[in-house]
C-alpha cells in the first residue's frame, strides 16, 4: 500500500487555513455562475458529479479503497428519489431523504460484503455488486427497465423554493453540494479521518495500535456511499429522470476518471476533475464513440505520467495540501 | 429434459470461456501483480482478428485458432513493454486503472468502425451439423468448444505446474529478485507471461466467434462476470481457476433452466454468498 502515497499523495502537513480560503473562493465563484451567462444546467450537472467524485475520493484518497461500483449509489438514490417524487408525490426535501436513505441501506449491505477483501479484490467485488444491481434494476418493475423513470416533478422545496425555476434550482443544488463538500472536509480533518489515513499508510501498524481497522473502513464506506447517494438524489432534480446509465459500470469508471484527473486524495481535485470531464463530454458529444477512446487515453496518460492529477500537481508545486 | 441438457451445454460453453479468461487473469496477476481489466477487450480482439483473417485474408478458422492468439498476444506484449512495465512497484490499483483505460480505447475504436451490432462468423465445415447422443442433440461445434477449451486449460496447467519453464515462472512469482540473481531474464518472462494470458483470452474470443457473433462489446460485460468468478475461486491456484470457471458456467446454465430471471445475476449472488461464508474465496489464500 505504500506506493500510492509515496508518489501521489501530499505528505506536507495539512493547512486548513489554505483550504478554507480556496473553499470560499470556490463557493463565491460557483455562486456567481447565474450572473455570468454560463449554461446553469451544465454547472448543476457538474456539481452533482463533483459531489459524487468527492464521496468516492473519501474512500480511495483517504481510505485507500478503490471502489469500482460507486455508480450503484448514484443510481439507487436516483431511483428511490424519483419513485418517491413521482409515485408517492412527496415534496422535494423528503424525496431527497428517501434517496439518501436508499443509498445508506445499500452501502450498509454492500460495505458489509465488500470490506471482507482487501486491495484489488475489493475493487472487483464492488464492480460485481454494482453489476448485480444493474441487472436487478433492469428487471425490476418500479425502475421501468430501459426507459427509466421520466418526467419527474421538481416541486417546491420546503413549500417555498420553486425548483422549476432554473436559478432557484441552481442555488438549491449548490447549497447541497457545498454542504456535502463541507461534511467530507470535516470528516477528513476529524480524528476519524486521521485514523483512516493511518490505515491507508500502514494497516498492520494501525491494527497493532489497537484500531479495529475493519470498522473504520466500513464506516468510511457507508459515509462515502451515502454521500454518493445524496449526489444521486440531487441529480434527479437536474436531469428530471433516473435511468440505467446511472447504475452502469461505465458511470463508475467515469467517477474514477474524474477523481484521477483532479488528483486522488486531494480535497479539491475531484471537483476540478468532475468539471473537466463533464465539460469534455459536452464539447465532444458530436464525436460519438471517440469520447470513450479519449476517456481511455486520459486514463492511460494519467496513470503513466500524471498520477498526482491537476490539483495534486499544483499542491506539490506550492508544497501545500489542497 | 432436452431443454435442460441444452442449457447445461450452454453453461459448459460459458464455463469454458470463464475458465480460459480467469486462468489468464490468474497467470497475469501472479507475475505482474496486475488485474488485467483489458482482458475482455482482448478477448473481443481475438474474435475480430479471426473475422479479419477470414474476410480479408481468406485464412480459415483452424489457422485463426493459431494466429489470432499469437497476433493479439504480440499486441499484449507491446502493451506490457510500452506501458504496464512502468507500473512495477506502484499500488495494484494503478494497473487496474491503466488496463481499464486500455479497454476503453480498444472497445471505443472497434465500436466506431463496427457499431454495436454483431458480425457473423460461420462455423467451419468440419464442425457443422450435430450428432444424436440418444438423450440429446449435440451440435458438433459446441461440443468441440468445450473439449478444446478443456484441453487448453489442462495444457496451461501442465505448462505452469509441471515443466521447467513453469517452475521458473512460479519461482519468479514468489521472489523475482532471487530468480534474477540466478540469471533468469525475469522482465522478458513477465512480458511472455502477459502474452500468454492475453493469448488465452484471444483464443476464447476465436472459439466464441461462431457462437456469439463478433461484437465490439462482447467482452465488456463478460469481464465483470469473470471478475466475480475470480473472487469466488481466488487467484492462488491454476486448477482452482479452471474448476471454478467450468462449475460456475454449469450453475449458470442450470439457473437458466430452472429460474431464467436470475441467470444474469446468479454468479454475482454466489460471489456474495462465498464472501459471507468464506471471505478468502474457495481456494483460500488471503490476498
Amino acid at each position: 500500500m505504500t506506493a500510492l502515497t509515496d508518489d501521489t499523495l501530499p505528505v506536507t502537513p495539512r493547512t486548513i487555513r489554505d483550504e478554507m480560503i480556496v473553499f470560499v473562493v470556490m463557493a463565491l465563484l460557483l455562486a456567481s455562475v447565474p450572473f455570468t451567462g454560463v449554461y446553469p444546467f451544465f454547472v448543476m450537472q457538474a456539481l452533482c458529479f463533483a459531489l459524487l467524485a468527492c464521496a468516492f475520493n473519501l474512500l480511495i484518497g483517504y481510505g485507500g479503497l478503490l471502489s469500482f461500483g460507486h455508480a450503484m449509489f448514484l443510481g439507487t438514490a436516483g431511483y428511490c428519489s424519483a419513485h418517491a417524487l413521482k409515485v408517492w408525490a412527496l415534496p422535494p426535501e423528503l424525496g431527497i431523504l428517501v434517496g439518501v436513505a436508499g443509498a445508506f441501506v445499500l452501502s450498509l449491505i454492500t460495505g458489509y460484503i465488500s470490506i471482507r477483501r482487501q486491495g484489488i479484490y475489493f475493487s472487483m467485488i464492488t464492480l460485481a455488486l454494482s453489476q448485480l444491481l444493474y441487472f436487478i434494476y433492469l428487471q425490476a418493475p418500479f425502475t421501468h427497465g430501459e426507459d427509466g423513470i421520466q418526467g419527474i416533478p421538481q416541486g417546491r422545496m420546503f413549500g417555498v423554493f420553486d425548483l422549476t425555476k432554473p436559478t432557484v434550482l441552481y442555488y438549491v443544488v449548490l447549497v447541497g453540494f457545498l454542504a456535502g463538500f463541507l461534511l467530507i472536509f470535516r470528516i477528513i480533518n476529524s480524528p476519524f479521518g486521521e485514523v483512516l489515513k493511518a490505515i491507508r499508510e500502514n494497516e498492520p501498524r494501525a491494527i497493532s495500535l489497537g484500531y479495529r481497522t475493519d470498522q473504520y473502513k466500513f464506516l468510511a464506506f457507508v459515509l462515502s456511499g451515502t454521500l454518493a447517494g445524496f449526489a444521486g438524489a440531487l441529480k434527479v432534480f437536474v436531469a428530471q429522470n433516473a435511468s440505467l446509465t446511472d447504475v452502469h459500470w461505465s458511470m463508475s469508471g467515469e467517477v474514477v476518471l474524474m477523481t484521477l484527473v483532479g488528483g486522488l486524495g486531494t480535497v479539491f481535485g475531484p471537483v476540478v476533475g468532475a468539471f473537466v470531464i463533464i465539460a469534455m463530454q459536452q464539447y465532444l458529444a458530436g464525436f460519438g464513440q471517440w469520447v470513450t477512446v479519449i476517456q481511455g487515453s486520459i486514463f492511460v496518460i494519467c496513470v503513466l505520467t500524471f498520477r498526482r492529477g491537476v490539483i495534486g500537481e499544483i499542491a506539490h508545486y506550492f508544497r501545500r495540501s489542497l | 429434459m432436452q431443454a435442460l441438457y441444452a442449457q447445461l451445454l450452454v453453461g459448459l460453453i460459458n464455463g469454458s470461456f470463464y475458465a480460459l479468461l480467469s486462468l489468464g487473469l490468474a497467470v497475469i496477476f501472479g507475475m505482474l501483480n496486475i488485474i488485467n481489466f483489458a482482458h475482455g477487450a482482448l478477448y473481443m480482439m481475438g474474435a475480430f482478428v479471426a473475422y479479419f483473417l477470414l474476410n480479408l485474408g481468406g485464412i480459415n478458422y483452424w489457422w485463426a485458432l493459431l494466429f489470432a492468439p499469437i497476433i493479439v498476444g504480440i499486441f499484449g506484449m507491446i502493451l506490457e513493454r510500452t506501458m504496464l512495465q512502468w507500473l512495477t512497484g506502484l499500488d495494484h490499483l494503478y494497473g487496474l486503472l491503466l488496463t481499464f483505460g486500455i479497454a476503453l480505447i480498444v472497445q471505443g475504436v472497434f465500436q466506431n468502425y463496427f457499431g454495436s451490432s454483431g458480425l457473423p462468423y460461420a462455423i467451419p465445415d468440419q464442425l457443422k451439423g450435430g450428432m444424436n447422443l440418444g438423450f440429446m442433440f449435440l451440435p458438433v461445434y459446441r461440443g468441440w468448444v468445450v473439449i478444446f477449451s478443456l484441453v487448453v486449460c489442462i495444457a496451461t496447467w501442465f505448462l505452469i505446474e509441471k515443466t521447467r519453464l513453469g517452475a521458473y515462472l512460479r519461482a519468479a512469482t514468489e521472489n523475482p529478485t532471487l530468480v534474477r540473481a540466478f540469471g533468469v531474464n525475469v522482465p522478458r518472462m513477465i512480458t511472455l507471461t502477459y502474452g500468454l494470458g492475453v493469448g488465452l483470452a484471444a483464443l476464447a474470443g476465436v472459439l466464441s466467434a461462431p457462437i456469439n457473433q463478433v461484437r465490439p462489446l462482447m467482452g465488456a460485460d463478460l469481464i465483470i462476470v469473470v471478475f466475480a468468478v475470480v473472487v469466488i475461486g481466488g487467484m492462488g491456484s491454476i486448477m482452482g481457476s479452471i474448476i471454478t470457471g467450468f462449475a460456475l458456467g454449469v450453475i449458470e446454465g442450470l439457473t437458466k433452466y430452472f429460474y431464467p430471471e436470475a441467470s444474469n445475476t446468479v454468479v454475482f449472488v454466489l460471489m456474495v454468498l462465498v464472501l459471507l461464508v468464506k471471505p478468502t474465496g474457495l481456494t483460500g489464500r488471503a490476498a
